[in-house]
């Protein structure tokens, strides 16, 4: 069913009808011609589609960069759609003109999806430093430059600008001062409460098909054609997003961002890396979409979050009308993309026993491309000690059989004993009878057996370097 | 500033195709493809798609009114094939549609209904079976057989080397439209608007003239619009021409990734012999090279390969064998470097073992053949202005290669599970189309009444940034304000019979046409100039920053005046003009000549650090010292070289083409085809310019730059397996590309997976 929305689209109000599933890409450049906006891979894969989104709450605008070729229009009703145009000034602003000055831009088709996720940065971080910025721009594959011109580009736009203690009022003024923004930015949140309260509910219809999209990162790419064609129902993210403590529990909504995840204090506490494994799973427009419950239902045998939830002895609520019901996350999966989960049920909350303070984990993961590929082989181990011994232990491997995997029988294995040279050799060679792993594009079976072993190693490695000697395994 | 693509860029506000508002009434076309990689046609069943509502036409090769031909150097290939598939991917019907939807969606309701035939997608197993794209080529000097007996070492070996996608950003398409008298436009995303016209006039048996095709900007391209944007542009053309309405038609990104052709995967025997000083004495080289179902640029392609095999090394003796195979995939393609750098792996690759052999780090091997002034490549020509050991001696001496060496091998003596690796990668590229007549280019350019300048070539912006250099050519001819300079879109109506922008010579050959065309001008105006001012002697007559000149003192003359005035007087303020590359041929019943204009060099130094647990790397830093002439504009050159050398890196570490043994493509889409990413890139690029240089075949000295630094990237290789043997000094290992984390892994670890 089409649906009327209202948003604001750079500094203009927009009204239109448009059918459930159209991608805000093809909103903005099919029916706005705003064609700055880069069609390139329709997978978000690539950040030439990408554009900022703002929610305004009272008297601020939360914004956030999305890739919108996977972003349903829709999603994007009452709030505040930034594209390149929309951050054009007269003349140049301060980003466009350092990458003139550095060589940031060669064939062009790339450079609008670089400034609007560096402008996303500059808007939603307080502290600016190189590196994050870095990290804001890593969704984005430019196939001309090399990068290195857009690194120095941006270095000296990061160095050039101090935004710490500033109020987000003040913040926008100062950016609008510095020229990286325009000036009407200053009143979009004003703008946006004028906007007519915007939401859709659709029932599902009696035969139960329907997509329920959580953060559409996957979705679209899997069956964009289908999706045109069903009625759409999303998991509205403000409901279903928190990361809190209850009890003695850690607990996760379904519809929890990677990256509310990858900022999370709390979760922080028991995984200080866990910055930067999310960094390897995904780049910051896709975090900023994609779900935990997404992730978890989509069933890819490979998904990192599942894999680190594993390790985590997570466990799973689900709800429907008539009920609601917990099981463990390694019960969920059935077979290669099967699961214990009715098509009235959702996944609305992830739960886990808060670990004791001698826990320690770690997370690997290798894939082609180091960063924001696909692993090869992907695996998270955690552990407690208790006097020399395993108290407990929980690793669990990705694309080594066909649903995400917790080494059972490695895990039995490696309880109460001693680290050693002898019992991670054992735990190797039960290890590699787990597992079923299967040649493809990822790698080759023999590959990805050899790749999980050494994953294994490092987590061992990474973890208790002194209690293993490494000329028994290399 | 104002006239820079790079302002537009920026500001999201350049055109590309799929941004240009279509005219009233245009229609969109979607292409059936080959779903078998060989079969013999029997029908293609169209029923179920005809019904389709939105759908206006669907069009086979039986409604080609020319020849159904696009073949390009070789005439083998069909726009839409006629009884035979020979690839998954080769188009077989154009649906034409109200909407991109529409035709789309009724693409997969046609089916083809054909006897499959056996599949071939390994070269060497092509070449067996005798399926060969044109005879075997051989290039040699001297006597390889006769001088093996004078060698100390002799080393052999088998070379395999991946392919490579594009992935310009921008997918291939063309709007065309038809004009009046069945004459048709279109804006075609091509490297090589003449192919696109002479085929649209081919397939739709129509005088070129008929034919306009306009080419602003594309988004990247790289060698795969130089002749494979060509089908998708006649398609359009030849909707447009049946239904009387305009036509655009652009690939998915799906679509093009597998129904486009790569840089061509190829593999090699060679056998190489040194005397004991480590010179080398004798080279000898077999190339298979997967040249895909049709020819395309493929022979071309393999000729460079051969030029390129001994690549900054005199080598007395050689004989190369180049074989052009053909395989069930899509015709491989042009890109950067044009099989220049797969033959430069593989003698790499070559010096890399027998350095080995010697127990020699493998620079020094390298060392003792480059290349100097006057020796002879084998190919007939005569190095000049030799600059690579200049390179080569101010790289080493610049990144202090010897305390960079000790720091290296102190990382590694003190580190278990990490190893750093060095390389050294020297390169020596020929700068023109190795078809001697393709050297040829043209240029127009109007000064309007109001001093600003227009000009055409055939030029194609793609990214390379080769307006910007014909503008400063131009600017700094006419010593005007580079605002005042603009290029016009390549337009086939006002540069006729243009070489596709291709073999780095974008900028050498427009550059030089317009410096001629803008010459002629100039002189018109100085004599003007001096008849206004009465002076009898123009030579004393100059413009300097937008002034007139009198022996070297500006005048009250300025440049919109004496625009002006020549116009009021009748002068001319248009010219045309005319360049080919002095001094070139190739005599190819020999294989000798003097196929280039000249000589580009360079020397990198590669480091690289590995993760032997975990089978992962990085390259730290990339050093260079690279001779680009004077310059004509450093921002751009520098940008050459690093997006170069990625793209070169890319090529060899982890991008990978993956197929079937049917042919089916794998890494069809951009989250199973990695490219670099940012934190890929390299820890970082030095590059120094080599100075006092220049080049008297270039515009104001400038030398080419878009291809060699591609083959830097080949240092990288060698840094990890450099840095895998200091992990594994008894590594048994292939010479295979790409070398990707699952290679490292497996060949660091072959005895435990032996106990696995
Ligand atoms: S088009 Fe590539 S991420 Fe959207
Ligand atoms: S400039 Fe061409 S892809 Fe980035």
């Amino acid at each position: 069913m089409d649906r009327a929305i209202t948003l604001i689209v750079n500094n203009r109000q927009v009204s239109e009808i448009v059918p459930p599933a159209m991608t805000l890409l093809d909103f903005l450049r099919r029916r706005l011609h705003l064609m700055g906006t880069k069609e390139v891979c329709r997978e978000g894969d690539c950040g030439a589609c990408s554009v900022l989104i703002g929610e305004g709450e009272k008297d601020r605008v939360t914004y956030r960069s999305v890739t919108s070729c996977i972003f349903p229009v829709i999603k994007a009703a009452g709030k505040h759609v930034v594209t390149i145009e929309g951050l054009n000034r007269r003349g140049l602003n301060f980003l466009q003109r350092e990458f003139l000055a550095e060589g940031a831009t060669q064939c062009g088709f790339c450079t609008p999806g670089f400034l609007v996720s560096l402008s996303g940065y500059l808007l939603t971080h307080e502290d600016y430093s190189h590196q994050e910025a870095i990290n804001a721009l890593a969704g984005n594959i430019c196939r001309c430059t090399g990068y290195l011109s857009i690194e120095r580009a941006t270095r000296k736009i990061v160095d050039q600008l101090q935004a710490a203690n500033l109020s987000s009022r003040q913040k926008l003024e100062y950016l609008v001062d510095q020229q990286v923004l325009p000036p009407y930015f200053t009143n979009i949140a004003r703008r946006l409460s004028d906007l007519p309260n915007q939401t859709y509910d659709e029932s599902v219809p009696s035969d139960g098909k329907a997509y329920l999209m959580a953060g559409g990162s996957d979705l679209y790419v899997q069956k964009e054609e289908e999706i045109s064609k069903s009625p759409l129902l999303f998991l509205d993210s403000r409901v279903f997003s928190y990361i809190e403590r209850d009890g003695r529990e850690i607990v996760i909504g379904g519809g929890t961002t990677f990256e509310a995840i990858r900022h999370s204090t709390l979760l922080q506490k028991y995984i200080p890396r866990l910055p930067d494994y999310l960094n390897l799973v995904a780049s910051l427009p896709v975090r900023n979409s994609a779900t935990v419950a997404g992730n978890i239902v989509n069933a890819s045998p490979i998904a990192d979050l599942t894999i680190l939830f594993l390790a985590l002895e997570a466990r799973l609520i689900l709800k429907s009308a008539q009920r609601e019901r917990s099981l463990p996350l390694h019960k969920f999966y059935l077979g290669y993309k099967k699961l214990d989960k009715s098509s009235e049920e959702v996944l609305t909350e992830i739960r886990f026993t808060e670990p004791p303070d001698s826990f320690r984990f770690n997370f690997e993961k290798v894939s082609k491309r180091m960063h924001l590929d696909i692993a090869s082989v992907n695996s998270a181990f955690s552990v407690t000690l208790a006097e020399d011994k395993i108290a407990e232990v929980r690793i669990s491997a990705g694309g080594v059989a066909p649903v995400p995997l917790l080494l059972s029988e490695t895990n039995t294995y490696l309880k109460d004993r001693e680290i050693s040279t002898s019992t991670v050799e054992e735990a190797l060679k039960i290890a590699n009878q787990e597992i079923s792993p299967i040649t493809d594009i990822r790698g080759s079976a023999q590959y990805k057996r050899l790749l999980l072993r050494q994953l294994i190693l490092a987590h061992f490695v990474t973890l208790f370097p002194d209690k293993i000697d490494l000329a028994a395994f290399v | 500033m104002k006239n820079s693509d790079n302002i537009r860029h920026v500001r999201g506000e350049s055109l590309f195709l799929d941004d240009f508002p279509v005219p009233e009434g245009t229609l969109y076309a979607a292409v059936y493809a080959s779903p078998i990689a060989h079969g013999r046609m029997k029908r293609i069943d169209i029923t179920r798609a005809m019904q389709v509502s939105g759908v206006r036409a669907i069009l086979t090769a039986k409604d080609i009114p020319g020849q159904n031909q696009i073949g390009s150097i070789i005439s083998d290939e069909t726009l839409l094939a006629e009884d035979q598939v020979q690839y998954i991917g080769e188009p077989l019907a154009v649906v034409v549609a109200d909407d991109q939807e529409t035709a789309r969606r009724a693409c997969r309701l046609i089916e083809l209904k054909a006897d499959a035939l056996p599949v071939v997608t390994d070269p060497r197993e092509a070449y067996r079976q005798g399926h060969l794209l044109a005879p075997p080529v051989v290039f040699s000097m001297g006597d390889t057989e006769s001088a093996w007996a004078n060698c100390n070492l002799i080393v052999e070996d088998r070379v395999d080397i991946g392919g490579q996608e594009h992935l310009y950003l921008e997918t291939q398409g063309a709007l065309a439209w038809p004009t009046e008298g069945d004459g048709l436009k279109i804006i075609s995303s091509t490297q090589g608007p003449t192919a696109v016209q002479r085929n649209i006039a081919r397939v739709l048996n129509l005088p070129m003239h008929r034919v306009e095709v306009d080419v602003l900007r594309l988004g990247g391209a790289f060698g795969g619009k130089e002749d494979q944007a060509t089908s998708w542009a006649v398609m359009a053309a030849l909707a447009a021409h049946h239904l009387k309405q305009p036509v655009k038609l652009i690939l998915s990104r799906k679509e093009d990734l597998y129904m486009t052709g790569k840089r061509h995967p190829y593999s090699a025997d060679y056998k190489i012999g040194l005397n004991a000083g480590g010179k080398i004495l004798a080279y000898q080289v077999t190339f298979y090279q997967n040249g895909g179902a049709y020819a395309d640029l493929s022979t071309a392609i393999l000729e460079r390969t051969l030029f390129h095999a001994t690549n900054s090394y005199y080598i007395p003796n050689v004989r190369a064998t180049g074989i052009s195979c053909r395989t069930n995939l899509p015709p491989n393609t042009a890109f950067r470097g044009f099989g220049g750098p797969q033959g430069m792996f593989v003698i790499e690759a070559a010096i890399h073992k027998a350095a080995r052999a010697l127990g020699w780090p493998a620079y020094r091997l390298q060392q003792k053949n480059l290349l100097e002034e006057g020796d002879l490549l084998y190919y007939g020509q005569k190095t000049e202005a030799c600059h690579l050991k200049r390179c080569w001696d101010e790289a080493i001496d610049r990144y202090e290669l010897s305390r960079r060496e000790e720091e290296v091998h102190k990382f590694n003596s003190t580190h278990r599970l990490l190893k750093k690796g060095l390389a050294m990668m020297p390169i020596t590229f020929g700068i023109s189309f190795t078809n001697s007549l393709l050297n040829q280019a043209s240029a127009l350019i109007h000064v309007y009444t109001d001093g600003s300048i227009g000009i055409s070539t055939a030029a194609i912006e793609m990214g390379q940034g080769v307006n910007q250099k014909i503008r400063t050519v131009v600017a700094r001819l006419f010593s005007v304000d580079i605002d005042r300079v603009k290029m016009e879109t390549t337009n086939t109506t006002r540069i006729a019979n243009t070489s596709a922008t291709a073999a780095s010579t974008g900028a050498d050959l427009n550059g030089n046409a317009a410096l001629i065309a803008g010459q002629t001008i100039l002189n018109r105006l100085r004599l003007h100039a001096a008849a206004l001012l009465g002076i009898k002697d123009t030579k004393k007559i100059d413009i300097r920053d937008e002034r007139v000149c009198i022996d070297g003192q500006p005048g009250d003359l300025y440049w919109p005046e004496l625009i002006q005035s020549a116009y009021v007087n009748r002068i001319s303020l248009s010219a045309q003009a005319y360049y080919a590359t002095p001094g070139i041929y190739f005599n190819r019943r020999e294989n000798k000549g003097k196929p280039f204009a000249y000589h580009v060099y360079g020397t990198a130094i590669i480091e690289a650090t590995l993760d032997c647990l975990r089978g992962t790397y990085a390259i730290d830093s990339v050093q260079i010292v690279h001779d680009f002439g004077q310059s004509l504009d450093p921002l751009v050159d520098r940008g050459q070289v690093e997006g170069a050398v990625v793209q070169g890196i890319g090529w060899l570490t982890l991008e990978e083409l993956v197929q079937d043994s049917q042919g089916r493509l794998l890494s069809n889409t951009f989250s199973t085809y990695k490219v670099p990413d940012i934190y890929s890139a390299p820890g970082e690029i030095r590059l120094t310019f080599l100075s006092g240089v220049d080049n008297p075949l270039g515009p104001f000295n400038s030398k080419a730059i878009g291809e060699p630094p591609l083959m830097y990237g080949i240092g990288a290789y060698f840094a990890i397996l450099n840095a895998m043997r200091e992990f594994s000094p008894e590594l048994n290992f292939n010479y295979r590309a790409p070398l990707t984390p699952e290679r490292v892994l497996l060949s660091l670890y072959q005895t435990k997976l032996m106990e696995t």
